[in-house]
């Protein structure tokens, strides 16, 4: 079979840093071919050169057998190659056709948009790909597993052959997952080449016809996806073996921490975002909130950190062990007590062009331990930050001067995990996808982490889209849909089927959609 | 490469391409960029006089460097640096005149200092609280409040108190003078420089400090990169840019204290002449760092006053366009360097 893309000897540097060693892999035409490893293990590097972004320091580089060396995507585009970013590169303003032809319109300055022939294409690839999407839209209405399907078909109006996906499944729901794999494997069957990083090894298993192992820059095995397990695969990936699932002792719950009444929200273009929705957290317990995204649970975040947008219409109350939070500041809501693992951590809990000691204080810079004069005490915020790397296993070269945004995307999760999970004092403690985007044997730690800080008696709100994350945490479980919750099952009922694992998946199921 | 490199190679490869780009527009003028630049040099660093003058400029060019460094920290542009001298120097000038004869030189220095810093930060502050207040872009309005600054000293001076057939106000109480450095060590013979240098050297450390080294800072830089987090991280995003604005006009404010009270003691039509403007290039050649401003306001320094030693060969204009063309070259190369890191 003929090779789409071959990597010989490839090593890519970071100043002194080696990202990828030695690198020889080849993925051929009309596969799958997935890559895991660790946060950190050099995946995104791998595939940032293949793409054009990151010139390799050695080695060579050749797309169907041809010698290339990109010094831009730009060229890695004409050569074939197209890539689905994490976060989109879309212009929410304009429409799904005008995001596809932006860029690549081919016609004369004062010639109109070849709109209507864009707008065909959308529709054939609608039929043979699954990427129903209405080209009219403008971008900023479609959901996350919308906006992937226009960022998908953009590389098909670019005649992309080779297709790199850096995590694209972090951000979707189990549904969209489904969709997005019949996607990848129609596009396969067209002769395709696809390249899938992802951490899920479900997935991996599900989807991939080969499968690439990386481990500190370097890659330690290469096999078919139908003769791996997943436990051999965590094994590979970690150099130990994994317990795929978190050993969680019955809770004993003590007073109501967090209580919310009859709480909705209105946002300013007049939808209610959250209606009437009640729950209660008590100490020493985990609520988790199953729900697809966008049923509320990004706007009850907001409001519980005091980042509502100015406009927005609250009722009810929202109360820690009697105080009111609604209407408090941010800065405030943390002296309550409360410590807050926002959703779109890149965005809101980190600074990228801080080092990742400067990231590690952020949001926590007022505690005075950190203090000393009108500045900080460097040699307690280092060691803290030797703490937390430890603790957390962030892999970082050099915490003082390296930029948070140098760090692998796994680690710039780990960085705000560590820091609001040690937040001192606190009583409650809200976390929104803890999990995304880190590798299992770090998921292994942080679940043992929370349940850790759940026996010391913190109340824990659990907002996640991974059912199985919520089955094996939650003391109680709540569903949310269209902004209220819409079931609840007791500590009882949780911790019997829990052991049932996929049928109860199943019956959460049906209460969130 | 390293983000590192770059910030020392962004100013320098802008530096040296301007100078070729310069020598270019000589050597097409019909003049040897040799024996200019030779001349410059000459009559800069080769000449106490010189170098008094240079450094004089570069006092007035390090404050409103400052003045759009500090703001720049917060991604916001004060263009208003020119407004804000007007103000502060205006104030400076009418409080200096008023103050007793008797009173310690110390003093009246301070207190008129201070008030020009105050009446710049009031200054800059009105653009900043639109901004905050209304969302009003602080380019434009600052742009607006240079005019009126402009309309509003003009109009005081010759309405109100310009001495008769003059266009500068009275002189303003001894006391409130800063000497010289030719008079206090002996150097620069006879040149403007004074010791407000010191001044303003010490409010660049100053700041330097503030930025980098207090958690003050902290706050501000984050919330300029990223105000959604900052928002997140308690910090509030408007108290910083108001901060940002005020610090920023006090530092165009104590420009003042060069230009009136160590120079010429009145405030007089046209005096700053434009100057607010040009640190703005100030401040983008130093990559908006206030140590490096120092050094970017004496290349400035030496451009504005060397330019006038070789007048005769060569005209004004051109250092116009020299200067202006560092501005855009600074930025040229930052943003390929952003493409290469
Ligand atoms: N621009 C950079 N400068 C310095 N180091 C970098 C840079 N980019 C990546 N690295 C380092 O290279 C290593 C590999 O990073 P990479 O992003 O490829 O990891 P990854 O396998 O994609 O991890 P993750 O699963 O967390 O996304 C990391 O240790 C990271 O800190
Ligand atoms: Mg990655």
């Amino acid at each position: 079979m003929a090779v789409a893309v071959r990597l010989s000897a490839v090593s890519k540097k970071f100043g002194s840093f080696t990202a990828n060693n030695n690198i020889s892999l080849s993925v051929e035409e009309g596969t799958i071919h997935a890559i895991v490893g660790e946060n950190g293990a050099g995946k995104s590097t791998l595939t940032k050169m293949i793409y054009g972004m990151h010139l390799p320091t050695s080695g060579e580089l050749s797309i169907k057998e041809k010698a290339v060396r990109f010094t831009s995507p730009r060229e890695a585009i004409k050569a074939g190659i197209g890539m689905v970013h994490q976060h989109f590169m879309l212009v929410p303003e304009l429409s799904v056709v005008e995001n596809i032809i932006l860029g690549h319109e081919k016609s004369g300055l004062f010639r109109p948009l070849p709109l209507e022939s864009a707008k065909a294409l959308i529709r054939k690839e609608a039929e043979a790909y699954g990427l129903v999407v209405d080209p009219d839209a403008p971008v900023a209405s479609l959901s996350i597993g919308e906006q992937q399907r226009v960022e998908i078909l953009k590389l098909l109006f670019r005649h992309a052959e080779i297709m790199i996906f850096d995590e694209p499944t972090a951000v979707l729901t189990p549904s969209e997952i489904d969709r997005l794999f019949i996607t990848l494997r129609a596009l396969r069957d067209t002769g395709k080449s696809i390249i899938l990083i992802t951490h899920k090894l479900d997935e991996v298993l599900a989807v991939a016809d080969t499968v690439s192992v990386m481990r500190k820059g370097e890659i330690v095995g290469t096999m078919p996806g139908s003769s791996v397990t997943k436990e051999e695969l965590a094994h590979m990936m970690v150099g130990r073996s994994v317990l795929l699932s978190v050993s969680n002792p019955a809770a004993t719950p003590g007073e109501i921490v967090l209580a919310i009444n009859n709480f909705s929200y209105r946002t300013t273009r007049g939808e209610w975002k959250v209606q009437n929705l009640s729950l209660n957290v008590r100490g020493g317990e985990i609520y988790g909130i199953a729900g697809v995204e966008g049923n509320g649970q990004s706007e009850l975040l907001q409001t519980l950190w005091g980042l509502a947008p100015e406009g927005t219409i609250i009722s009810g109350t929202a109360t820690l062990k009697g105080e009111s939070i609604i209407g408090k500041r941010p800065g405030d809501i943390a002296l309550m007590g409360i410590s807050c693992i926002p959703e779109d951590r890149l965005r809101h809990a980190v600074i990228t062009e801080y080092t990742v000691s400067e990231n590690l204080l952020f949001g926590r810079h007022r505690e005075r331990s950190f203090h000393r004069g009108i500045g900080f005490n460097n040699p307690a915020i280092k060691r803290y930050a030797e703490e937390m790397i430890a603790d957390y296993d962030i892999r970082c070269s050099s915490p003082e001067s390296q930029s948070l945004a140098s760090l692998s995307g796994g680690n710039q999760q780990k960085v705000v995990l560590a820091r609001e999970m040690n937040r001192p004092g606190i009583t409650l403690l809200i976390l929104a996808q803890p999990t995304r985007g880190v590798d299992i044997g770090a998921i292994e730690t942080i679940h043992n982490k929370i349940i850790e800080a759940r026996r010391t008696g913190i109340a824990i709100l659990l907002v996640s889209s991974e059912l199985d994350e919520i089955i094996a945490l939650s003391t109680r479980i709540a569903c949310i849909y269209k902004g209220s919750i819409r079931h609840e099952f007791s500590q009882e009922e949780v911790e019997l089927k829990r052991e049932a694992g996929h049928k109860f998946q199943k019956e959460i199921g049906l209460h969130i959609t | 490469m390293h983000a590192k490199q770059l910030r020392f190679l962004i100013p320098l490869l802008s530096l040296l391409s301007t100078l070729a780009v310069s020598s270019l527009i000589m050597a097409l003028a019909n003049r040897d960029p040799v024996m200019i630049f030779g001349k410059m040099i000459h009559a800069t660093f080769g000449s106490s006089y010189g170098t008094g003058q240079m450094v004089f400029r570069m006092t007035t060019l390090l404050l409103v460097g400052l003045a759009a460094a500090i703001p720049f920290q917060m991604r916001l542009f004060n263009i208003g640096a020119e407004g804000q001298l007007l103000m502060g120097s205006f104030t400076a000038a009418m409080i200096g005149a008023m103050l007793p004869p008797t009173m310690p030189p110390f003093l009246a220095i301070l207190l008129c200092s201070l008030a020009a810093m105050a009446a710049g930060a009031f200054w800059a502050l009105l653009a900043g609280s639109l901004k905050v207040q209304f969302g009003v872009n602080e380019v434009i309005a600052t742009i607006m409040l240079n005019f009126i600054a402009q309309g509003i000293t003009g109009y005081l001076l010759t309405y109100h108190f310009a001495l008769p057939s003059t266009v500068h106000t009275a002189p303003i109480a001894t006391a409130a003078a800063i000497p010289t450095f030719d008079k206090v060590t002996g150097w620069f013979a006879n040149a403007p420089a004074n010791l407000s240098a010191f001044l303003a050297i010490g409010l660049a450390l100053l700041l330097w400090i503030m930025l980098f080294q207090s958690r003050f800072g902290y706050e501000m830089r984050a919330a300029g990169s990223q105000p959604d987090a900052a928002r997140y991280g308690g910090i509030n995003a408007g108290v910083q840019t108001l901060t940002a604005m005020g610090i920023g006009g006090a530092a165009a404010g104590l420009g003042a204290a060069n230009i009136v009270l160590g120079y010429k003691h009145y405030y007089e039509a046209g005096m700053s002449d434009g100057i607010g403007f040009t640190g703005i290039a100030v401040a983008l050649l130093a990559g908006a760092h206030p140590l490096w401003i120092i050094l970017s306001a004496l290349f400035f320094g030496f451009l504005e006053y060397g330019g006038l030693t070789v007048n005769t060969w060569i005209p004004k204009d051109i250092f116009m366009i020299i200067e202006s063309m560092t501005i855009i070259l600074v930025i040229s190369f930052t943003a390929l360097g952003k493409r290469f890191s």
